[in-house]
């Protein structure tokens, strides 16, 4: 099988442990996802499978794509992403939140929530100049560099500009309770990404 | 009903008594010391009532001497074994921070009188 799936995010929650202490939950909607194709290190140099999750329209798909989905005869998919293979897989196979249990270690990549162009204090945390007495210095960067040497602004300089829409993984995430039969998950804490959103879970390369 | 709500209900608690913040209530709490599991009793007045579908709380306000001792309970917990009310009373808030201030005879909440 592979070392993970596709997934939705539907939202945040909490729930009581046997003791009384409560743990705030992510819900996850994880899997089924199909095994579409297998690459392997003869025709394309490396070795993964690429799963589909979420059917769609066949009126909605283009011709290329659709020959492509054709092959496994199994519908059309929404989101189309390669894993890792851990071991053997056929095409037409099925991936199920089931290769994960409670307590289990995973990384979880999505989109963070898109923020816009924002300044350095949003952005980086900068802590800005004084609000009053004639301050002219209020949320603004500062300098970012020297004169004669280096003579330029160094790359990766904190300043402002597009913030979130980027893909963020939080690793070692741990997996609360798992529902095979609702294909739903809860796992500790945050993962990155909107409600609604596609999701990445893969087995933790920490744990 | 989206997935969340579902969730949430089937956590929520159907055996919870009609109480509200001037009520005097005694909560049995379990308590776990190694593998003994045991019973303990917080009775005091409740000044607050928290309403949040799962993340519901009260706070229960007790004198132990002269110190007065709050501790704050989720409603749907499951290490709450059960709530007894001893005494309805009769107030005119939902939040009785007022009693912090007050100690002895003026800390009293009159009865409230069912008719």
């Amino acid at each position: 099988m592979t070392n993970g799936l596709l997934g939705k995010k539907i939202g945040m929650s909490q729930i009581f442990a046997a003791d009384g202490q409560r743990i705030p939950v992510t819900v996850l909607e994880v899997g089924p996802c199909t095994v579409l194709q297998k690459k392997t290190t003869d025709c394309d140099g490396y070795e993964a499978a690429q799963l589909g999750f979420q059917a769609k329209d066949s009126q909605r798909i283009n011709k290329p794509e659709m020959g492509h989905f054709k092959k496994t005869g199994k519908g059309a998919f929404a989101h189309v992403r390669e894993f890792e293979l851990t071991d053997e897989c056929a095409v037409g196979d099925q991936v199920t939140c089931a290769m994960f249990k409670p307590g289990d270690r995973i990384d979880i990549s999505g989109t963070s929530k898109g923020k816009g162009y924002q300044g350095v204090i949003k952005r980086w945390g900068f802590s800005g100049g004084r609000a009053t007495h004639g301050s002219m210095f209020k949320r603004r960067t500062g300098a970012i560099g020297q004169s004669a040497w280096p003579a330029k602004v160094i790359k990766g300089k904190k300043m402002a500009g597009q913030m979130g829409n980027v893909r963020v993984t939080t690793q070692n995430l741990i997996v609360v309770d798992i529902r095979p039969e609702q294909n739903l998950m809860f796992v500790r804490g945050a993962v990155p990404g909107a409600k609604n959103g596609l999701i990445e879970i893969r087995k933790g390369i920490k744990a | 009903m989206n997935i969340i709500d579902t969730l949430e209900m089937e956590q929520i608690k159907k055996d919870i008594p009609r109480f509200k913040a001037g009520d005097t209530i005694k909560v049995h709490v379990k308590i776990t010391e190694g593998e003994k599991q045991r019973i303990q009793i917080f009775q005091g007045v409740c000044i607050k009532r928290v309403n949040r579908g799962l993340g519901s709380s009260y706070t229960v306000r007790k004198m132990s001497g002269a110190i007065g001792v709050e501790r704050i309970f989720p409603l749907h917990s499951p290490s709450i074994d059960k709530i007894e009310v001893v005494r309805v009373g009769q107030v005119r808030r939902a939040k009785l921070y007022y009693l912090r201030n007050l100690r002895g005879k003026a800390a009293r909440i009159s009865e409230k009188r069912m008719a």
